[in-house]
């Protein structure tokens, strides 16, 4: 089986769009800290890459179906260590996220359990024989992308929660969704949507909802992140004002610049081509993974990639959107821009598991 | 080997792909939206952000003598302030009210009372701070970044109200004065003048406020700057006060209550004006205490009221002099000869003398001497209306239009004013008492100074003003009409002549103050003794306390003729208008000294109102040289000294990093 096995199948254009988007971001990391206490986090930036890229390399020489016959105990393993941070967590701002590790180090499975998940679908569906998707797939799928997930929502972590969604709704969309399913689950999710507002959604949580629907209201207070975002960008014209000349980025008025507002900061200053030229990048970095999706070698090789694929949509829609205010504040960084350890390394994995497809295409 | 081989149909695929497009549209017109159609409104929005306007405020003008020698000066004064857009905990509430000596209650106290107001507006915590906690707040800029300060221009005043009466005092603008038009440009908190020629010039002495545009971040901190308007200084006022003179008016006065005022007939400069008691505007400069104000607002001596133009009292016998224009001029005293037995009766009442005169008293004795007798007998004659029309035409019961706030008119009492005021008819009986300055007459100092230097001007009587007109802005200047800066009343020469060398034998022996007789200069003028109460109501009453005594006046020219100089003054509890005319002795010899090259050197006597063993001051401004003067020319050298305590002084040099 791996007498073709080659770096030569690697796709290098895809790796070149990546790169490229972690140079802008690294870049925009440094424009945000060099002048505050976060300085010198551009370095470190560069070493999650580099970490990076080496996971992703060795993700790509184990055989993808090693992993996707053990897929059902690494499900265990992660809803056991979701269950451990609700436990042990360390307690920041509220909630439950990691696990401290020797060393100064975070543990955040929530990260991991996506690929997880993503395994764990691409497995189903790959052995499901029908072509069509029946009541019982829907909730045996359902659950195990539920259990994670309510795990997650239960940190608190809404955002991290959220992208579980896509996966789920990807792997069935291609599983073979029938229409009237789709429709009952539509109104399920209002149901529970409207449930999950009532009963299980914290205040801060509905106030982020309700600022995102109006804030101008209340300019100082819960409405001041997405205001400022919004100034920050806007005032980034069609050219910007240049790398480490954003107004409201050197002057602070934007919160949480290197993390879940890098967009708005490289937007105001890289201005509106800057920001299109990065949405192109990702958009090139999507099309590229569906392209491997199709030459898959089967089902479940599709089905990954896939996942992948609504992963990383689903964050870039939900960043860019928050920031153009199309969706509320959620906390969810944008994939390879944002500082962010655990996030740079969960992409590098995921890519390692297309590249690792990718390679085997031609094996049969 | 995993399940089928079966691969997803390619439209899904296609479908998604599709999803995604449309997706990266949406978020590329909201980009559109943003930074193409938005670009100006957010551009601006981020400015706003980021720019902040601190105001620069201006200095007031400072206030100089006659010759350019300063009399009120300003010092930069730091106040802290507590920027409120972040939330201070309160272990930083502790530090800051520590380093800045106040305890923490003060300063949450401080915070409370300005809880309601926008949070970007900065708290004032302390004015006037001293260079210990302008270190403070210098030193930690970094932990306590809400910590700031601000230059205040403060006035600096002559210690222990030198003049005080004269330059008045600043403070905030109230309430009921921005209703008023005058002040209708004037926001709350502006600093105005709120007496003496700190109101009456505001607008010169205030200057305008200038900005400054800074970059701050989203803490306000300052991170550079943009542009500056600098703020326009107010202009410096040149009184016509000679501080020498001043000084003497000042020294004449010590000890007792009243006031003085000299004033050159001959132009209408006022060269010096002083009233007691005093009180010390500098107090009002930083801010008042509550104690403070009520104390000086229940003084029964009434320290807040500027005496000289504003206490209105039976002038007693300088009255006589206008008596005897209206007499002379009415062709009725030139042949009145009295006999004065102590007294006389009129109307069957006995009005008395202060003395026995004896027979054949006529005004050119009457004068000197102060013969009640004489002046009863020519009011009989005179009558009120025409001892009105004369006094009115002096200027007394209007006010003489100086350039100070608040002057007051005295009463010159007439039938048409009784039956004004009291609706009641005039009795002649009481043209009597008025025929000695008594009764329902009452002038102020400054009136009389002005009635009595024309007088011996020969009948020209000219405004009163601290303030030279030609230096004045045009819309400052008074109204130069003819009939309000100069009033000329008709005198007979002869008459001119028989008054003022009448008025000359009042320092002569056997006039009523030969004592202040000064030899070699040609000093002229009338006593007065006015009455608080009726001789007859202390006796019934055994009314003896120091308020019923009898208040002193003099008014003195020199020389008797075409004058250069009148000096007015009244002592409170003063007894007898010699004491008056002694005091005033003393002004008019200073002038004299002064002008004739040998100056009384009063100015470099360390001329020091300062009480003894004050560890925390320090002395400044000590000589002052007259600008453009010979260095060195003693007589054109002249000063005060002053001082202010320490604080204040070493602010001066504890200019803030970066200043040149």
């Amino acid at each position: 089986m791996r007498r073709f096995l080659s770096f030569r199948d690697f796709d290098w254009l895809l790796l070149g769009f990546i790169l490229l988007i972690c140079a802008l971001g690294v870049l925009e990391v440094y424009s945000t800290t060099f002048s505050t206490r976060f300085a010198g986090m551009h370095i470190k930036q560069v070493y999650w890459i580099l970490v990076g890229l080496g996971l992703m390399f060795a993700v790509s020489l184990v055989n993808y179906h090693s992993l996707l016959e053990r897929s059902h105990w690494l499900w265990i393993a992660s809803v056991l260590a979701l269950v451990a941070v609700l436990i042990l967590g360390h307690k920041a701002l509220g909630a439950r996220r990691w696990i401290g590790l020797p060393g100064g180090m975070h543990f955040q499975p929530s990260e991991w359990v996506k690929l997880v998940v993503i395994l764990a679908l691409a497995r189903y569906f790959h052995e499901m024989k029908q072509r069509e998707a029946a009541l019982a797939d829907i909730a045996k799928t359902g659950l195990i992308a539920g259990v994670p997930m309510l795990l997650v929502l239960a940190q608190p972590d809404l955002g991290t929660a959220l992208t579980y969604v896509p996966i789920f709704l990807m792997a069935l969309f291609l599983g073979g969704l029938r229409l009237r399913h789709a429709v009952a689950l539509g109104m399920l999710a209002c149901v529970l949507g409207a449930g999950g507002w009532l009963f299980v959604l914290k205040d801060y949580q509905k106030a982020r909802v309700n600022t995102f629907l109006n804030p101008e209201n209340d300019p100082q207070g819960k409405g001041y992140q997405i205001q400022q975002a919004l100034i920050a960008v806007g005032s980034g014209g069609i050219w910007g004002k240049g790398l480490t000349k954003g107004t409201q980025t050197q002057g602070e008025f934007l919160p949480m610049t290197h993390t879940d507002f890098a967009f708005a900061s490289f937007a105001e200053e890289q201005g509106f081509v800057g920001a299109c030229g990065v949405l192109l990048l990702y958009f090139m970095v999507l099309a590229r993974l569906i392209q491997n999706a199709q030459t898959a070698p089967d089902r479940a090789g599709t089905f990954i990639v896939m996942g992948v694929v609504a992963v990383l949509a689903f964050h870039v829609l939900v960043n860019v959107g928050m920031v153009v205010r199309f969706m509320p504040v959620t906390g969810i960084p944008l994939p390879l821009m944002s500082y962010g350890g655990s996030s740079v390394l969960f992409m590098f994995l995921a890519l390692g598991l297309v590249m690792n497809i990718r390679m085997r295409r031609f094996v049969n | 080997m995993l399940g089928s081989e079966e691969k997803i149909s390619p439209g899904r695929l296609l479908a998604v792909q599709y999803g995604i497009l449309i997706i990266f549209l949406g978020l590329g017109f909201g980009l559109w939206r943003l930074q193409v159609m938005g670009s100006d409104r957010y551009g601006l929005l981020a400015e706003r952000n980021r720019i902040r306007t601190i105001p620069i405020l201006a200095p007031r003008g400072k206030i100089l003598d006659r010759e350019g020698r300063i009399l009120v000066d300003n010092y930069p004064s730091f106040s802290a302030l507590l920027l409120r857009e972040q939330p201070t905990s309160d272990e930083d509430l502790g530090k800051i009210a520590s380093g800045l000596n106040l305890t923490p209650e003060q300063v949450r106290e401080r915070l409370r009372k300005v809880a309601g107001a926008a949070q970007f507006q900065p708290v004032i915590l302390k004015d006037d701070i001293t260079p210990d906690e302008l270190a403070f707040i210098d030193s930690h800029r970094n932990e306590l970044p809400q910590l700031d300060t601000i230059v205040v221009h403060r006035r600096l005043y002559p210690r222990d109200g030198f003049a005080a009466h004269l330059i008045g005092y600043v403070g905030e603008v109230s309430e009921e004065m921005l209703n008023q038009p005058k002040y209708e440009l004037y926001s709350p908190g502006d600093v105005v003048g709120r007496s003496g020629v700190e109101q009456s010039y505001n607008t010169m002495l205030m200057g305008r406020d200038g900005s400054r545009r800074v970059l701050v971040n989203s803490r306000g901190k300052e991170e550079g700057r943009l542009d500056e308007t600098p703020a326009q200084p107010g202009k410096q006022l040149r009184l016509t006060i000679d501080l020498d003179l001043q000084i003497a008016a000042e020294q004449a006065l010590e000890g007792r209550n009243g006031a003085v005022v000299a004033l050159d007939p001959r132009t209408g400069e006022v060269l010096a004006l002083a009233s007691r008691p005093i009180f010390d505007p500098n107090h009002f400069a930083v801010r008042i205490s509550r104690e403070e104000w009520s104390a000086l607002i229940n003084d029964p001596g009434k320290p807040l009221l500027n005496k000289a133009i504003q206490a209105q009292l039976p002038p007693g016998s300088v009255f006589k002099i206008i008596m005897s224009v209206a007499g002379l001029e009415e062709g009725v005293a030139q042949t009145l000869t009295v006999n004065c037995p102590g007294g006389k009766f009129f109307y069957g009442r006995f009005f008395k003398c202060h003395s026995v005169h004896g027979a054949g008293v006529e005004i050119t004795r009457a004068i000197p001497q102060s013969c009640d007798t004489f002046f009863y007998t020519l009011a009989e004659r005179l009558g009120i209306s025409r001892i009105a029309k004369y006094a009115m035409a002096l200027g007394l019961g209007q006010r003489t239009g100086i350039d100070l706030p608040q002057e007051v008119s005295g009463v010159m009492p007439s039938e048409e004013w009784k039956a004004r005021t009291f609706k009641q008819k005039w009795y002649a009986g009481e043209t009597i008492s008025v025929g000695i300055g008594q009764g329902a007459v009452t002038t102020t100092p400054l009136q009389l100074a002005y009635a009595i230097g024309g007088i011996a001007s020969g009948g020209v009587l000219r405004r009163p003003h601290v303030a030279f007109p030609g230096e004045l802005p045009p819309e400052m200047r008074p109204v130069s009409s003819a009939a309000g800066d100069e009033v000329r009343v008709p005198i007979a020469a002869k008459n001119w002549e028989l008054i003022t060398d009448a008025m000359a034998n009042v320092t002569q022996p056997g006039g009523t103050a030969a004592s202040a007789h000064l030899e070699g200069i040609d000093f002229a003028g009338k006593t007065g003794s006015a009455q608080v109460v009726s001789n007859e109501a202390k006796q019934k009453q055994k009314l003896t306390g120091e308020q019923f005594k009898d208040n002193g006046w003099f008014v003195g020219v020199e020389p008797r003729r075409n004058p250069e100089i009148v000096v007015c003054l009244l002592v409170e509890q003063g007894e007898h208008g010699t004491v008056a005319a002694r005091l005033v002795a003393q002004v008019v010899k200073a002038y004299v000294e002064k002008k004739r090259g040998h100056p009384a050197k009063l100015a470099h006597q360390g001329w020091s109102p300062v009480e003894a063993g004050v560890e925390a001051s320090v002395e400044v401004a000590a000589v002052w040289e007259t600008p453009g003067a010979a260095p060195g020319d003693p007589a054109k050298l002249g000063g005060g000294r002053f001082r202010i305590p320490v604080s204040r002084a070493r602010v001066r040099t504890a200019a803030p990093q970066g200043a040149p």
